[in-house]
């Protein structure tokens, strides 16, 4: 049955949310054998511009990456057993929550190094040029992997190549702890960086998801229309803490009053009241069924191998 | 009917016809770095290749290490087969993050789900004011990571059947030239074929003493070991080829029974791919077995431009020869003949 794109969307969006909080949830139980950075606020920059892409198209990450996974069609009982340290994980309980991969899904594995997956990212996009089947490349990045080096230098190699690359920066203000101000002499600047640089871009200053969605649709096909990279800057607000399933509020560096806002114009409510109650109980109830389902997978399969340890340091 | 003449190549076009072999063989094969495409093609090892393959397969970089490594990597996950290329080994100190956290670690971390068949080529300089930045070899460092294979070929012959083997392998290969190898001459087949990693070289037989040589150095104890003949000392120069993996087996069986090991490094001693070696060795044999050993290396400093200075800095054949006579006559080390004659020497075979 075709959904909607209303119901698409908030599918995904709903489907990400409660995976991740169900993942809170039990994190502190210790079965859970990985640390995890949760995009509970932030995941309709990966709800977007997924919901635009191919299956033959290509996303790649950082640590922060279980939303853009879900979004791009990875498979949820795989990331869950990853986190539990379990073989049947995507990674077979190699890489943990901050380096989760789907081959079949297009997820190029995500990496924990900030800013480490942008250039890695650029090389699927070279490949995706040379084969000339017009595929795509997005690469979601936080507003910390800016500063890096290496963003400049992809920025400009890609623009310089025309390489079929959308950069997503997930601006949620905060490097850890640390916030924009304290580390950009020009915080809203990013845009005009790339600008400068010859990549087009788009800035979404109240995140939301359908002036994400439309401007990733334009930047989208101009990719596959190969004039050479795009980047979205989208402002987002992240919940949790950088590492771990609580909110953190109350630790000082941040005010829940400067939370209020996002809270507020959170796309996920927004999207549910634009169902009707139908399609949405069964879609919340099909997501139910499906992280149960993950949860039983990864509590139920079997760990490692010791043997494991040594398999596939090299091809 | 007489045998023909074996063919003779250089190094640097050795390195060459490989690369054009295996971009012939295999498109998904691309070749890439600073100056890659210029009218000097580093040094010629690159040249005419990108008026054959055009400017898709063979291009040059933005002064941008740390994101083309990442470029690379990227590609080959996705299924090409890139030579990136670096003028100077100290430039790759400006893509380990890419290497080391990720070239090393995408196949494990990521499940097996993928691999990096990746060449990294770079070249390392000597002597003319090189200096400081412009001399390092860097090998240890990467020989020091899971993931990562390392090779030093030491002569025309190996330069290409490496770099074959490097390109067709399924994992990052640091790929260690050295300057001054480059005009040197051996007999090079013609066609495709491979010096895989498993297996080291003996350049020469002898049963006084083992020298062990990593890249130029190979060529230095060539040299040291006709000195050292002239006095009547047989060594049994080996080289490694391979770094990682390293062939730990044939230098264990050499030192078992020479009973002494010297270890020349184009490299520092300290935590150096020496010390490796020596470690391995020593892990293999028994303490009764009681092998003599001794390692050199560049001098525990800078490298200086100083041609004054730089003299001092690196093993020569005269420093190599002195350190394997003691080794074999600790109480009375042999008069050895001037190291003049010696310079010439290369390795040239046989394979």
């Amino acid at each position: 049955m075709a959904s909607t794109l209303e119901e698409r969307l908030y599918r995904s969006m709903k489907r990400i949310r409660r995976f991740e909080e169900v993942t809170a949830e039990i994190y502190p139980s210790d079965r859970i054998k990985s640390p995890i950075h949760l995009a509970i606020g932030q995941e309709q920059a990966a709800v977007a511009v997924c919901d635009l892409l191919e299956e033959g198209d290509w996303v790649g990450g950082s640590y922060r990456s279980h939303a853009m996974y879900l979004a791009k069609g990875g498979s949820m009982a795989e990331i869950m057993a990853e986190m539990y340290g379990k073989a049947t994980g995507c990674c077979g309980g190699k890489g943990g929550s901050m380096h989760v991969i789907s081959t079949a899904a297009g997820v190029i594995g995500s990496s924990a190094v900030v800013a480490s997956q942008i250039p890695v990212a650029a090389g699927y996009a070279l490949a995706a040029r040379q084969a000339g089947r017009g595929r795509v490349v997005a690469v979601f990045l936080g507003d910390g992997a800016t500063e890096e080096g290496c963003f400049y230098e992809t920025l400009n190699f890609a623009a310089l190549r025309r390489l079929p690359l959308l950069f997503v920066v997930e601006n949620n203000g905060l490097a850890i702890h640390e916030p924009l101000a304290k580390r950009r002499a020009v915080p809203d600047g990013i845009c005009r960086v790339a600008e400068a640089l010859g990549v087009p871009s788009t800035r979404i200053a109240d995140g939301g998801l359908h002036a994400i969605r439309d401007a990733a649709e334009a930047a989208v096909s101009a990719l596959r229309a190969g004039t050479g990279p795009q980047l979205i800057e989208a402002l987002v607000h992240r919940r949790r803490q950088h590492v771990g399933p609580d909110e953190d509020y109350d630790q000082g560096y941040r005010s829940r009053a400067e939370a209020e806002p996002w809270i507020e114009s959170d796309p996920l409510p927004r999207l549910a009241a634009r169902l009707a109650a139908e399609p949405r109980r069964r879609i919340d109830a099909e997501i139910e069924a499906e992280i149960a389902a993950a949860v039983r997978f990864a509590e139920d399969s079997p760990p490692p191998a010791p043997e494991g340890l040594f398999a596939d340091v090299y091809a | 009917m007489s045998t023909p003449e074996p063919r003779v190549l250089r190094y640097v076009e050795a390195l060459r016809e490989a690369t054009d072999l295996a971009m012939a063989a295999d498109p998904s094969v691309f070749l890439f770095g600073l100056d890659v495409d210029d009218h000097l093609g580093i040094q010629g090892s690159t040249k005419g290749l990108q008026q054959k393959y055009g400017p898709d397969r063979v291009f040059t970089t933005p002064l941008s290490e740390d994101a083309m490594t990442g470029l690379a990597i990227g590609a080959a996950m996705a299924g090409l087969r890139p030579i990136h290329v670096h003028i100077r080994m100290d430039f790759l100190l400006l893509c380990m993050n890419q290497l080391v956290n990720i070239a090393a670690k995408a196949r494990y971390m990521w499940g097996g789900q993928v691999s990096v068949p990746l060449v990294v080529r770079s070249m390392i300089g000597k002597s003319w004011g090189q200096g400081a930045q412009h001399s390092q070899g860097l090998h240890a460092l990467f020989m020091h990571v899971p993931g990562l294979k390392v090779v030093a070929p030491a002569n025309a012959h190996d330069a290409k059947g490496c770099l074959l083997a490097a390109i067709a392998d399924d994992n990052p290969v640091i790929f260690m030239e050295h300057r001054l190898l480059y005009p040197t001459e051996t007999p090079v087949p013609e066609g495709a074929y491979a010096v895989p990693p498993g297996r080291a070289r003996l350049c020469t037989r002898g049963d006084d003493v083992t020298i062990v040589g990593v890249s130029n150095m190979v060529q230095e104890a060539v040299r040291a070991a006709a000195l050292l003949a002239e006095a009547g000392i047989a060594a049994e120069v080996v080289d490694p080829v391979w770094l990682r993996p390293l062939d730990v087996d044939t230098i264990v069986e050499s030192a078992s029974r020479t009973g002494r090991l010297l270890v020349v490094d184009n490299g520092w001693t300290t935590c150096g791919a020496s010390a490796e070696i020596v470690a391995a060795v020593v892990e293999r044999t028994s303490e009764t077995a009681g092998i003599r050993i001794r390692r050199l290396g560049f001098a525990d400093t800078t490298c200086p431009t100083s041609p004054w200075l730089e003299a001092d800095f690196y093993p020569t054949p005269r420093r190599i020869a002195e350190a394997a006579a003691t080794l074999v006559h600790p109480e009375r080390p042999p008069r050895l003949p001037e190291a003049t004659r010696s310079a010439s020497i290369q390795f040239r075979g046989p394979f």
